[in-house]
């Protein structure tokens, strides 16, 4: 009676309430992932919409400072800055072949809440994005996009006010409206169907680079490097590779200010790296959490990878070797984002910072092989500024 | 004391059970000793005493905020297990918490540990009887009860999968939401129960907070109320809390006795 895990890891560890809920959504998703009307509908909108397919762009001047030839997939350039559209886009269509009215998500930094926006008001449904209020006055810009796209931002002032706390109210919104409501859920996390839901829609990123690269290369590249906070661009690159075992996949999480733990707050996000298995939002996963089991608050300089676990089929991957993570410290990430903006022109986000952090970290040990790619998932103009600030607080510590 | 044999001596006397709840910790373990013995005193008959999560999915704010006031205080199973030891009050104890810190301990020895401090249930609401089949076999061996729900969205396939597995009594959550007081629980408790088919006690709980709720849900046949909230809300309140939750107490037990 067990649903498909990763080994040992994901399942579904949810109230009963929504067991109906999820099983609903898993026959729903079987029949329509085959569907052609459905393929047909997605693709009309990943390409007309979002703006399919993405570039997969050589960094010539990054290529040459580090010795390999470096392309970056454009995902900065999907409609609304990031690859969050891919998904929501497929899951408000998916809702909308099921029948719901409404669509709920949470949000940390505000991305996923505005791609959930973006496809809520495209395909007509009542909206409503979960965001700590600590993030809500964080991302004033964010939230006022969503409004401006008539979804109603929830504030949430419960724990620590921020993406876990917001997941949480979500569930019990769900909970609540189970019956006419779809949860978006933004990341390979959650109960199953979700991760495996999350990384097909996503997989399109692989997908295309796949084809991208045989095109420009005549050849598969030695490795892949993406960013993983709950790990949904991640396996969306990763995925349509895992079967080519020549290509390293590498996942690389954040390090925060150190990969200590003061209190209650690991200062990093590594939960590949750091973590340890338990049960979180639905799944079994690696999670940051106490020796009881208490669930630990992440830190990072990047809202988008600021979070206590990780896509539970990550947590598979990297238990069976098939990805080998790394994590690069908030500095770090800092550095290598300046870096892009003066050398190709482009301004990623804090999240691809971290995997564009890792080309250099590693370049010397040739162990990123002479062709790679990076997951550029997202663009930085949300990330200005933190940047700033960061920048001024570190000038002023000079002085 | 086992579950069963409270509901068999309820039976003999003709009653219905009142099971309450409260988070243990909040605000110490020594008050929550003393809470538990004016509940008992008022005429609660199973207490459900909750292990406070850190990311308590299923429950509403006020649960939420009791979990957090009891882990500030710095409650976790190693001090849980010894209050509930602690407990000489001769009702069942139930132990209600989220599956994380349940898989943490080791699945084995936290059912063991249930048994060795005088629990005789386990209530787990991020536990659907698909991933139970390690605590259940756990619980087996130490004889102590697994609870689980049904609620109204649960159709009768999966029903009778959950009456199967489970023992004690039956959970029924009576309207779709999160724990927390609310008005009316009537209606909603009269078409759940017409779908349960079950030998288990059927306890119907989320929602109920005074005696003329109790007495609705017990005349729309079921066996037991279970009421968290409103005791959870006295005790955040900090006034007068014993006095006050031996008389919500006794007016839930009269409510359940028909009165």
């Amino acid at each position: 009676m067990q649903k498909p895990t990763y080994g040992r890891f994901g399942g579904q560890f949810v109230p009963e309430v929504l067991m109906p809920a999820l099983n609903e959504l898993e026959e729903e998703y079987e029949r329509y992932k085959e569907d052609p009307e459905f393929l047909r509908e997605l693709n009309y909108y990943l390409t007309e919409f979002a703006g399919r397919s993405t570039p997969l762009y050589h960094a010539r001047n990054l290529s040459k400072k580090y010795g390999t030839k470096i392309y970056l997939k454009r995902e900065d350039l999907v409609h609304g800055g990031a690859h969050k559209l891919n998904n929501t886009i497929g899951q408000a269509l998916l809702a909308k072949y099921m029948g719901k009215k409404r669509i709920i998500a949470e949000t940390g930094a505000g991305q996923h809440g505005t791609a959930t926006a973006m496809a809520g008001a495209n395909l007509g449904f009542e909206t409503v994005v979960y965001m700590g209020a600590k993030d809500v006055e964080r991302q004033r810009m964010n939230v006022y996009r969503m409004e401006l796209m008539g979804t109603k931002v929830h504030p949430v002032r419960s724990g620590s006010m921020t993406l876990k706390d917001a997941i949480n109210e979500a569930l019990r919104d769900w909970v609540t409206n189970v019956e006419n409501t779809h949860y978006l859920i933004g990341s390979v996390v959650g109960p199953h169907p979700y991760p495996m839901i999350v990384r097909d829609f996503q997989s399109v990123i692989g997908t295309e680079v796949k084809q991208q690269i045989m095109e420009k290369e005549g050849r598969l590249p030695d490795s892949i490097v993406a960013c993983a906070g709950g790990g949904s661009n991640a396996m969306g690159i990763f995925h349509p590779f895992i079967e080519d075992t020549d290509v390293k996949l590498l996942p690389v999480e954040a390090g925060g200010c150190g990969m200590q733990v003061q209190g209650k707050t690991a200062m990093h996000s590594a939960s590949l790296g750091a973590g340890e298995e338990g049960i979180l939002q639905g799944a079994r996963t690696l999670i940051l959490q106490d020796k009881y089991g208490q669930i630990l608050e992440s830190t990072s300089v990047s809202a988008g990878l600021d979070y206590s676990g990780v896509g539970p089929e990550l947590a598979h991957l990297a238990e069976t070797g098939r990805i080998q993570p790394g994590s690069v410290n908030d500095k770090e990430a800092l550095d290598a984002f300046h870096e892009l903006c003066r050398l190709e022109g482009i301004i990623p986000a804090l999240e691809s910072s971290h995997a564009l952090a890792y080309i250099k970290k590693m370049a010397d040990t040739g162990e990123l092989g002479d062709l790679v790619v990076v997951s550029l998932s997202g663009r930085g103009d949300k990330d200005l500024e933190t940047v700033l600030k960061v920048k001024t607080t570190a000038s002023e510590e000079k002085l | 004391m086992r579950i069963a044999d409270k509901f068999r001596e309820l039976k003999a006397k003709n009653e219905k059970a009142l099971i309450v709840y409260v988070c243990a910790g909040d605000p110490s373990s020594e008050d929550t000793g003393k809470y538990v013995h004016a509940l008992v005193k008022g005429g609660a008959d199973i207490v459900e005493l909750g292990l406070p999560f850190s990311d308590p999915v299923a429950d509403g704010p006020t649960i939420q905020a009791a979990s957090d006031r009891s882990l500030e205080a710095g409650m976790n199973p190693d001090v849980y297990f010894e209050l509930a030891a602690s407990i000489k009050e001769q009702v069942p104890l139930v132990c209600m918490t989220y599956y994380n810190l349940i898989f943490r301990r080791g699945v084995e020895t936290f059912v063991k540990d249930c048994a060795a401090s005088g629990i005789t249930g386990i209530i787990v609401p991020d536990l659907p009887i698909e991933e139970a089949e390690d605590i259940l076999k756990a619980c087996k061996a130490h004889g102590v009860d697994m609870i689980f729900m049904v609620t109204p969205v649960t159709d009768r396939d999966r029903m009778q999968k959950i009456f199967s597995k489970g023992s004690g009594f039956l959970y029924i959550v009576s309207r779709l939401g999160v724990t927390g007081a609310r008005a009316d629980v009537a209606r909603s408790t009269k078409e759940i129960l017409e779908k349960v088919n079950t030998t288990l006690p059927r306890a119907v709980g989320f929602g109920i907070s005074n005696g003329k709720q109790a007495a609705e849900v017990i005349a729309a046949g079921a066996d037991a109320v279970i009421v968290g909230s409103a005791f959870v809300n006295i005790i955040a309140s900090q006034d007068n809390v014993e006095e006050r939750l031996e008389q919500l107490s006794r007016e839930l037990k009269t409510g359940c006795s028909g009165q």
